[in-house]
């Protein structure tokens, strides 16, 4: 694999290209090196998002191309904040994002601990443990649909077993009590991994002398837990959370596999609302006002979020 | 270092540390065995209750993946030839016939194509502007290199909404290169970011070296930092793959047919009466099996890649 991808680049690049451009300076080779990646994305990231802003001042409807397009200013941006169905969208995905990060962090954090301890055959066991993170996330979506079944389905069964209740009486992804909970079970038992992942390079980054030295202060492990250990991972868990946090906000894959927004709405996340509205209703202009509030709120949460990382780390 | 070690974690807390994390590994992993048991499974065996663990393997799930089928009326009966393999007897023994391949393998091979495609495009101009932003003073390199980080952030749907629009208009929608071409755009990012780390970590001296020797920049770069990134570059190709090949949200928004990848196919296989559940298990297997593999492959730089660099270890 290593060596294939390098020779096809290598191939790729005649030498004759080489020798003409001997003559070119640092300046321009960088250029040249550079150009490519910023045209790609300014086609097929920045055009596109400088179009949906445009959009989303306009009525403009995909299924009605020849209804002339009017400006309407601000109209979508009033309508969508003063929605209340959008403001319980938006409380669903601050429902999920709160109580995955929670026990992300709370798992994350004690197996990344406990791991540190060392133990024999520790690597292979991580290894074990990262193994759902890196799947298709709309794929393990629908096998839990399978596994939730009432009746025949894994989950219910091994609930039903420990707690003597009859694993038909309930369904994880019909109810709509236990639906929230369903995605958040599933987006932990995919991602705590992660978290534990980031925590663990923490915990080894703590050097040994650190506690040495606490040591010789004779300062209790408890003490030492959260007067060194805590405070030194906590920029790490901060990353983590970073992160888990963008990609929760953006999570559309797995929900919509898992319960397709529903029982009602009661799991509809923004972003399987903003597809409804943009490629089930095709409010074009709407979903596009849609799309840049979301922008402007991830960008906003992330660069406050980012700027107090850069204080704990500078501590 | 001999004796004793504050440090070093005691016997007895070794042993704890060990049996919880095996106890939470075992967990984790249950859903996953019990996919791929799910495939070998009849269909009967896969919806009994109290579920099955230990049952009669069988393959049908996987015919069923790859076929489609249709029952076999009694006068027809008597026309058939007698099943030639042991396919087609699976599928007989139920008084079904093969009509055909199903649409499976279309899916697997498009995710093949686009998953392929798009990641030697992503590194290949992301090892261009990595080793550029590496190397040379490039003007507001902070900022382009925070634009290129901020294209991630985007919701998939939210991006999806022009590029539908233009793919429309471009004659792109439901193609391998608008896939290709949309999974290269987003894949950049990352590898931009993860491939600049590897080569921060290569001595300039090499390549300063082989400039003093009368090679150009150019050769420089193929003939000294290439080879020397070679695991970076392998590493971060693995990372875009398992991207394109997981992605969703793109691919159920912009494809239906031609270049519809596996992931929004593998969802709507439905069998004959009710869902086929060892089908879907048994595609589901197929599917995630080779990012496992790649997983194993990939547990040392696996941190690096899943968090855009930002954590080397």
């Amino acid at each position: 694999m290593a060596n294939n991808a390098i020779d096809r680049i290598a191939r790729s690049t005649p030498s004759g290209f080489a020798k003409r451009v001997r003559g070119l300076s640092d300046r321009t080779i960088a250029w040249i090196f550079v150009g490519p990646s910023i045209l790609l994305l300014l086609a097929i990231n920045i055009f596109p998002l400088i179009w949906t802003i445009r959009l989303s001042f306009t009525n403009f409807r995909v299924n009605r191309m020849n209804a002339p397009i009017k400006f309407i200013g601000l109209r979508n941006y009033e309508r969508i904040l003063s929605d209340p169905d959008i403001w319980q969208t938006m409380q669903a995905t601050a429902h999920f994002l709160l109580w995955t990060i929670f026990f992300q962090v709370l798992i994350g954090f004690t197996l990344a601990y406990l791991i540190n301890k060392k133990f024999k055959g520790n690597d292979l066991w991580t290894t074990i443990i990262v193994l759902p993170m890196m799947l298709s996330p709309a794929v393990v979506g629908n096998f839990w649909t399978f596994l939730y079944q009432p009746q025949i389905g894994l989950f219910n069964y091994v609930v039903g077993f420990f707690s003597g209740a009859d694993p038909s009486s309930f369904s994880m992804i019909g109810s709509v009590h236990l639906a929230p909970w369903a995605i958040v079970i599933v987006d932990t038992w995919m991602w705590t991994p992660f978290v534990m992942l980031i925590c663990l390079a923490g915990l080894r980054s703590i050097p040994d002398s650190i506690y040495e030295a606490a040591e010789i202060d004779r300062a209790s492990k408890w003490r030492q837990f959260w007067t060194l250990t805590v405070p030194m991972v906590l920029p790490f868990l901060m990353l983590a959370v970073l992160f888990r946090g963008i990609e929760n906000f953006k999570m559309f894959d797995l929900v919509v596999q898992l319960t397709g927004g529903g029982p009602g709405s009661i799991t509809t996340l923004t972003s399987i609302d903003l597809k409804r509205e943009a490629f089930e209703k095709w409010r074009t202009g709407y979903a596009s006002a849609y799309a840049v509030i979301l922008f402007v709120t991830v960008f906003g949460l992330a660069s406050i979020y980012v700027k107090a990382l850069n204080k704990v780390k500078e501590r | 270092m001999s004796g004793y070690s504050v440090t070093e974690p005691s016997k007895r807390q070794k042993w704890i540390a060990g049996v919880l994390v095996i106890t939470y590994a075992l967990v984790t992993l249950m859903p996953l065995l019990w996919v791929i048991a799910t495939g070998f499974k009849s269909p009967a065996d896969s919806i009994a209750y109290p579920p099955k663990v230990v049952f009669h393997p069988s393959l049908e799930g996987y015919v069923n993946l790859f076929t489609t089928q249709t029952r076999i009326t009694p006068d027809m009966k008597a026309t058939l030839t007698p099943p030639q393999t042991w396919y087609e007897r699976i599928v007989r023994n139920k008084g079904m016939m093969i009509a055909g391949p199903s649409r499976y393998g279309q899916r697997f091979l498009n995710s093949i194509i686009i998953g392929f495609g798009s990641t030697f495009f992503s590194v290949f101009l992301g090892t261009l502007a990595a080793y550029a932003f590496s190397r040379f003073r490039v003007p507001i390199k902070d900022d382009l290199l925070f634009f290129i980080l901020s294209t991630r952030m985007m919701p998939p749907v939210a991006v999806a909404i022009p590029i539908f629009l233009m793919y429309r208009q471009l004659g792109l929608s439901d193609t391998h290169l608008g896939m290709i071409l949309l999974y290269t755009a987003v894949n950049l990012s990352l590898s931009v970011w993860l491939l600049k780390g590897f080569i921060d970590e290569i001595p300039q001296e090499y390549e300063e070296a082989a400039l003093i020797d009368g090679y150009t920049r150019f050769q420089a770069f193929y003939k000294v930092v290439l080879p020397q990134a070679a695991t970076g570059i392998a590493s971060t190709a693995i990372f875009c793959l398992i991207f394109a090949w997981n992605e969703y949200a793109f691919a159920v928004l912009l494809t239906s047919g031609t270049a519809q990848t596996a992931p929004p196919f593998i969802p709507t296989i439905i069998g004959v009466g009710g869902q086929d559940w060892p089908a879907v298990a048994a595609g589901a297997t197929i599917f995630l099996l080779p990012v496992m593999i790649f997983t194993i492959m990939l547990r040392k730089h696996l941190l690096r890649g899943i968090t855009f660099g930002a954590v080397r270890k």
